[in-house]
């Protein structure tokens, strides 16, 4: 039933070639969620997300020092290898400094038409970010304005945001799908329609999303559920692993990642300001990455909530080796979790994982969640 | 090895001084209350001229050079990083914070009592427990900052905190909003001290204060640009006992009198006399990022050959601040000729003034770091660089491999050396002394 997008994240170089040709337009790569897709989308310009390739590599060495993240280098190796040489700029909002050193050492050695780092306030819990950031982004438009020699209207912000909008109701509902007895998708499958939304035409995912949709509300799987998993932490786009644990008898049924929930999780709400003023409350009161959460960890009830409405049997917490934001709140959600008894599994992933100690530890956790159907 | 004398040297004579200001900071802070004071925390880079405005009895703790002081003492060091480790946090995190929060979980302060007399604990002293700050005001750049406030919050059974964020982007792209952002950040801030504390907020108190800043951190610079003259009159290993008074309290009256009318004229004196940190100085190089604070020796060792590590851009940088001045030259930031009149426009001046700090200018971009670290390699006339990977802080490693490439790139010889700024598990010495042998078999200099 996913084919198509699967076809896109499997593709997804290709996919972005023939969009451009497709469109004449200019495709533009990203780094983090925090990059407001709404301006460019609204400019013309496809944004897709850059994400590694799950291939062990050795280009980065001379330009990141191996303590950071896996995720940092595995992205970088995809620019120095050339794989991304359609991109005609390349962007990222300021979050962790892991990642942002991927950006800074591609656009030095692999330069691109269009650079930008935009400076996304840590500090999503100040009154002040809001209007900080609305500011910044009348610079980034005119400056996306100068280089696709287009003007941005209110009008193509507005059908930007209506396009996005509804992507994200539709991956909301595909979610709300998940809740039941017989989730209608595996969370592998689930991680594959989203790594294509961040790698296509929002339109387009759309289309497929509304033909996908109305199968699935009549879609009952014939493999067992098994326990309800959440997974959650830091970028996490290893299909290859959750396939492995949905294998043991589970399903991952919700998550709290970057490349998963929280990417799509809020919509632009029309907040009566301007519609860079609408867009910039979006990305401030978004579920926010560890990196900008606090003084207040406001994750931690968010969590809470989706381990409830999804009936969670057991938590995943997964992180990048060495990611630092994701390591100073691991300890506070895991005792969060387990005050509300819900069990949790800790598990460093790199660019590949050793998927069969990982099984062992990930059977011996299903195990432990079903010691009450054994005795 | 050793080689021959070729300048006069002598010890510096303010050396003393700065030793006991810094001894008295950390007595401040712990014995606070006794007198009726206030105790803060907060980090080496925090605003905190703000805090000030609360009154002359208030004291602050700053986390990076507390943590660096129990990094000094290899024992304490140990038994906090483990205590972390054993709370669950991971050993890769940055290794300050973990001294700290180690420090908090075994109630063990790097300091204590010795026949009555407060000294630090490897002395002798009989520690006392860590003194549990009244509130927290820190700043965030690096991704560590505010979360690691967030976990002493925790730790301590929560204590008030806030925290600025001053990640705006880089100086040559500042703007009156972004200066305005943090601004607002800083009156919300001083209603939340007057909030947490019940006091009265003394403008005039933080007016004082934020001119100590600009004294402190424009004099430090002045004091470093002077280490341009050869022989050097300063060495990197009595910079790192000099700088650290603009990490305690850059905004203190101590500090900033300290740099201005003792320490400066000082080194003036030794570079008009021709006074030498190193006697034997042939060559000159810089490091990078905190040094392995168990291991200083490895500059003693440098010296053996004749080599000098004239500072750095963390030295030179991470406390003061710096303009390009008419010649093309990087000199001593000038202090701000303005009077203030209200707390807006102090508040905006002050920002507008720390947001050109060097070591916050690497966070946005690495090239940026790289062009201030060639152009110290070429006015202070190095022979080649020592980049200190250090495994104990992703804040200032961050880039540090495209440091190297630029570098090179520029022409001058760099060793890259593999350590930890706090975790002395993580350094090998000897490892470290074969590198800088064949290092200095490249500079000619074996």
């Amino acid at each position: 039933m996913i084919e198509q997008f699967k076809n896109i994240e499997k593709n997804r170089h290709d996919y972005a070639k023939n969009w451009k040709k497709k469109n004449k337009g200019k495709v533009l790569g990203y780094f983090c969620t925090y990059v407001p897709e709404e301006i460019l989308y609204a400019a013309g310009v496809l944004p897709v997300r850059v994400l590694g390739s799950h291939e062990p590599q050795d280009v980065t060495e001379p330009h990141i020092f191996g303590m950071f993240c896996p995720f940092c280098r595995d992205c970088l190796a995809q620019g120095l290898k050339n794989r991304y040489k359609y991109l005609d700029g390349l962007m990222i909002a300021q979050s962790c400094l892991h990642i942002r050193q991927a950006y800074t050492s591609w656009i030095k050695h692999r330069p691109v038409e269009f650079e930008k780092f935009l400076c996304m306030p840590h500090k999503v819990q100040s009154p002040h970010a809001y209007e900080y950031l609305t500011e910044e982004y009348k610079v980034f438009k005119k400056e996306v304005e100068k280089w696709t020699s287009k003007k941005i209207t209110d009008k193509d912000l507005d059908r930007s945001i209506k396009t996005y909008n509804e992507n994200r109701r539709l991956m909301r509902k595909l979610y709300d799908l998940r809740k039941r007895d017989k989730p209608p998708l595996t969370g592998e499958e689930v991680m594959e329609i989203i790594m294509a939304m961040q790698m296509s035409d929002k339109a387009e995912h759309n289309k497929m999303l509304k033909e996908l949709l109305p199968k699935l509300e009549k879609y009952t799987p014939d493999r067992e559920t098994g326990r309800r998993l959440m997974i959650l932490g830091s970028e996490d786009d290893d299909t290859v692993f959750m396939n492995m644990v949905e294998n043991c008898g589970a399903t991952f049924v919700i998550d709290d990642h970057c490349t998963g929930s929280r990417y799509f999780w809020n919509e632009v709400e029309n907040n009566g300001k301007d519609k860079l003023a609408s867009i910039a409350s979006r990305y401030v009161d978004r579920i926010p990455c560890p990196s900008k959460d606090w003084e207040e960890r406001k994750r931690i009830p968010h969590i809470l909530k989706l381990c409830k409405d999804w009936k969670v049997d057991g938590v995943i917490i997964m992180q990048q080796k060495f990611c630092d934001p994701h390591e100073l709140d691991f300890v506070a959600i895991k005792k969060a979790l387990e005050d509300a008894d819900i069990p949790t599994l800790f598990l460093e992933f790199d660019v590949t994982v050793p998927i069969g100690q990982f099984k062992i530890r990930v059977e011996a956790f299903l195990e432990m969640i079903g010691e009450e159907d054994l005795f | 090895m050793t080689t021959e004398d070729k300048y006069p040297t002598e010890k510096l004579k303010c050396w003393n001084e700065a030793k006991e200001i810094r001894l008295k900071f950390y007595q401040d802070y712990a014995e606070a209350h006794d007198k009726g004071g206030l105790r803060w925390a907060g980090g080496a880079w925090t605003f905190d001229a703000i805090p000030a405005g609360l009154g002359d009895d208030v004291y602050p703790i700053t986390s990076e050079p507390y943590s660096a002081t129990i990094a000094f003492d290899k024992e304490l060091s140990l038994e906090c990083m483990e205590a972390t480790e054993v709370k669950g946090y991971p050993r890769d995190l940055c290794a300050y914070m973990r001294n700290y929060w180690g420090s908090i979980i075994t109630d063990k302060f790097a300091f204590g009592y010795k026949d009555g007399k407060f000294a630090p604990r490897f002395t002798g002293a009989k520690p006392i427990g860590f003194p549990k700050p009244d509130f927290i005001w820190q700043d965030h750049i690096c991704c560590s900052h505010a979360k690691w406030y967030q976990v002493v919050s925790d730790l301590e059974g929560g204590i008030p905190m806030y925290s600025v964020d001053n990640s705006v982007g880089p100086s040559n792209e500042l703007t009156d909003s972004k200066i305005k952002y943090v601004v607002e950040q800083l009156k919300d801030g001083i209603k939340f001290l007057e909030k947490t504390t019940g006091r009265d907020y003394d403008d005039e108190l933080m007016y004082k204060a934020i001119r100590n800043h600009f004294v402190s951190t424009s004099k430090w610079a002045e004091i470093c640009e002077l280490n341009k003259a050869i022989p050097a009159p300063l060495d990197e290993k009595s910079i790192y006992s000099l700088y650290v008074l603009g990490t305690l309290q850059k905004a203190g009256k101590q500090v900033a009198d300290y740099y201005e009318k003792v320490l400066l004229p000082e080194v003036k004196d030794r570079v008009k006399r021709g006074i030498a940190a190193v006697p034997n100085e042939r060559v000159r190089v810089m490091s990078d990022t905190q040094p392995p604070w168990s291991f200083l020796s490895i500059f003693r060792y440098l010296e053996k050959f004749g080599c000098i590590s004239i500072g750095s851009l963390y030295t030179f940088g991470l406390i003061g601040q710096w303009e390009v001045k008419k010649d093309g030259t990087w000199g001593a930031k000038t202090i701000p000729d303005v009077e203030f009149s209200s707390r807006d426009q102090a508040l905006y001046e002050y920002v507008k003034y720390e947001l050109h700090k060097p070591e916050w200018q690497h966070f946005y971009s690495c090239h940026l770091k790289s062009d201030m670290m060639i152009r110290i390699a070429k006015e202070w006339k190095l022979d080649g660089v020592m980049l200190h990977y250090n495994r104990g802080c992703e804040g200032l490693s961050v880039g540090i491999a495209e440091n190297r490439l630029a570098l090179l790139d520029a022409g001058f010889p760099v060793m890259a050396f593999e350590g930890n700024n706090a975790d002395e598990r993580e350094f090998d010495e000897a490892r470290t002394k074969a590198k800088i042998n064949a290092f200095m078999e490249t500079l000619g200099v074996k």
